[in-house]
């Protein structure tokens, strides 16, 4: 018997890698790719290296890495920078912890889960200007719950939004929130996935709860658990959407004091037209979370089982 | 242990699950919990675990009543359909998982575990992950994670179903090994009537909750108490006719009859298993199907209206539209009330 020769299966459309036919199948998605993804960035790249460059006429002039110099010198940058690192440092793991908690407590509901599940979930589908409108009202040092809230404990009202040593805390404390909807779902889905029949072999053999939540929960939610950790760091990275709708847009709160990474290129592109050093700050963006995505990467493979 | 319910009931919401009455287990056998599914012998196993509550009645194991204890409290262990390993430790780790959890010493836990490793014949794959491991192993590791904290009673259930048949043939025999090595009392739910015939010392046969027969395997088969139990056991199955009684004799047909001592109002069903039917000069039959099983050969013929099943020896080489000669004999045939299927037994019999 003659052995067939093993690889792709045969293909009914014939020798895709030069059939003029595939690739016309495949122009429109490369198109869309094109104008919306890959011009951009090119542009992005473009426009990066000039020294100066003016939108209106696309025309650049100097060609060389001064914008990164002045961005990377620029004061606001540096803030940006620490205020996002909080943002990432800080909030994300808190938005996890919270997360994960609520979850583990939706999850251990007998009746009533569906009502809890659209609770938490709410947030996810509210836009979140609206959900900043109304943090603007929480944190309104007059007639802000969270002052009100905060004065049976006996502290003093803060001023949450105009206190620039403070804006960065409330704007953390907003994405910790508008967070954890899409997080309570992937880890109710999570654990989901586990099969009950673990826990009852668990069970059967008397192990404590601690073991069982740290020898059996995690290990076997470490797939989803990395998953989110991944999405929550990118997203923390990318916080705008919250600074804008605390502020307008119009500034990142006094003082610039809660600018962060993204507004800092939004700011730099729409309020004050500096294209080059949005696009620079664009590029050294990308870098950072390149970078970080790598690492990610490289830990999972340690820790993360994935079964 | 000696393992004893009384009037177990477990109702789920407008059904009665599972109701056994009087049940002893015996201590250091080999129990099969037979039935159809859902007969509620799964049921009657998470309930002997702790697992589930029942609903009423009491769970002695020995002179213990351990109705009210938590699972882990009551010295089993069990064996899950799939296993339940955990797939993120080692089978070492998965072993010695219910030691680490009654803080026995590090070195006693290394011991036990390769003990139980050898016993289950698995010493080579204790580094091991279980998605490394073929069906019939991750069985082994849950027998040894089972057996490793030397429980009172060992259930398993279903504990062969998610295996290939060749793989079912030899675990089957491994746990009967490992039983009487180990004379722990165990209990073993399934549905299969050939495993529980082939391997248990005795089998409890339920059906909607209640048990029908507790016997040994060989008794229940050659004995049974009632119409369910005949139909159950037994491969091809038993074959029912409405043969007339008269003048103390069962006609099979109108030249061929049987001397049957029974007094009976009412209808009467006689069962026939396939291998009470030889070769011989009693009847003539013509045989419409042939069907060669390896080890012997089934015949069907009609009779009596229906359809009869034999099974012949395998030298025997017939063909379909055949007519040959045929004999019964008498010890495999049983009466039944047509109406309750409980069993008709002849006079001298009672």
């Amino acid at each position: 018997m003659s052995r067939k020769k093993i690889g792709r299966p045969e293909n009914p459309l014939g020798n895709t890698r030069f059939s003029g036919r595939a690739y016309l199948y495949l122009l429109p998605a490369f198109l869309v790719l094109a104008v919306f993804v890959l011009y951009p960035i090119v542009m992005t790249l473009r426009m990066g290296f000039y020294e100066s460059y003016v939108y209106l006429t696309d025309v650049g002039s100097g060609f060389g890495l001064s914008s990164f110099r002045y961005v990377l010198r620029d004061p606001a940058f540096q803030l940006a920078i620490r205020n996002t690192l909080i943002i990432v440092l800080v909030g994300v793991p808190i938005t996890i912890a919270l997360a994960l908690g609520a979850a583990l407590f939706i999850n251990s509901l007998t009746r009533g889960r569906g009502v809890f599940q659209t609770i938490y979930f709410i947030p996810y589908v509210t836009s979140t200007i609206a959900i900043g409108l109304a943090f603007r009202w929480l944190f309104h040092s007059d007639y802000g719950y969270v002052n009100y809230v905060l004065s049976f404990f006996g502290v003093a009202p803060q001023k949450w939004l105009t206190d620039p040593n403070l804006t960065v805390v409330s704007v953390t404390i907003f994405t910790i929130w508008n967070g954890l909807a899409f997080k309570i779902v992937l880890f109710l889905a999570g654990l989901q996935k586990i099969d009950p029949q673990y826990y009852q072999a668990a069970r059967i053999d008397g192990t404590p709860p601690r073991r069982v939540f740290f020898r059996i929960t995690m290990p076997l939610l470490s797939s989803t658990f990395w998953m989110v950790v991944i999405v929550s760091v990118i997203h923390a990275f990318k916080t705008y959407n919250e600074v804008y709708s605390m502020y307008d847009g119009k500034s990142a709160g006094p003082g610039n004091s809660a600018i962060t990474i993204v507004y800092y290129i939004y700011d730099m592109f729409f309020n004050r037209s500096q294209v080059h050093y949005a696009s620079a700050a664009a590029i050294i963006f990308l870098l950072i979370v390149l970078a970080l995505t790598a690492l990610q990467k490289w830990i999972s493979k340690r820790f993360v089982h994935y079964v | 242990m000696e393992l004893r319910l009384k009037n177990l009931v477990k109702d789920f919401t407008g059904t009665r699950a599972v109701d056994t009455g009087e049940l002893t287990i015996l201590d250091g056998k080999l129990t099969g919990l037979l039935g159809p599914s859902g007969c509620g012998k799964s049921t009657l196993l998470y309930l002997i675990s702790g697992l589930q509550k029942p609903t009423s009645g009491r769970i002695y194991f020995g002179d213990r009543d351990v109705t009210d204890l938590p699972p882990e409290k009551r010295e089993i262990g069990l064996v899950f359909q799939n296993y339940a390993l955990y797939p993120h430790m080692t089978v070492a780790q998965n072993i010695a998982f219910p030691l680490v959890n009654r803080k026995v010493k590090k070195a006693e836990i290394r011991e036990r575990t390769a003990k139980m490793a050898s016993l289950v014949q698995i010493e080579e794959l204790l580094n091991r992950k279980p998605n490394q491991l073929s069906g019939g192993q991750q069985q082994r590791v849950a027998i040894a994670r089972a057996l490793v904290k030397r429980p009172e009673i060992l259930l398993l259930d279903e504990p062969l179903s998610n295996l290939d048949a060749r793989l079912r043939l030899e675990m089957r025999e491994e746990i009967r090994r490992i039983q009487t090595e180990t004379g722990v009392t165990t209990v073993f739910v399934t549905h299969d009537q050939e495993e529980a015939m082939s391997i248990t010392d005795e089998i409890i046969l339920m059906k909607k909750g209640v048990v029908q027969q507790q016997c040994g395997p060989q008794q229940m088969y050659l004995d049974p108490v009632n119409q369910f139990v005949a139909s159950f056991l037994g491969s091809p199955p038993i074959d029912y006719f409405r043969f007339p009684l008269r003048d103390g004799r069962l006609w099979i047909t109108e030249g061929y009859s049987l001397p049957m001592d029974v007094r009976h109002e009412g209808g009467i069903l006689t069962g026939i298993r396939p291998e009470a039917w030889g070769r011989g000069d009693a009847l003539q039959v013509q045989i419409q199907t042939v069907e060669h099983r390896g080890k012997d050969t089934l015949i069907t013929f009609g009779l009596a209206g229906t359809r009869a099943r034999a099974l012949l020896d395998i030298t025997d080489t017939v063909r379909p539209g055949e007519t040959i000669g045929v004999t019964l004999r008498p010890q495999f045939l049983y009466l039944f009330d047509a109406e309750s299927g409980v069993r008709i037994r002849q006079e001298e019999e009672q």
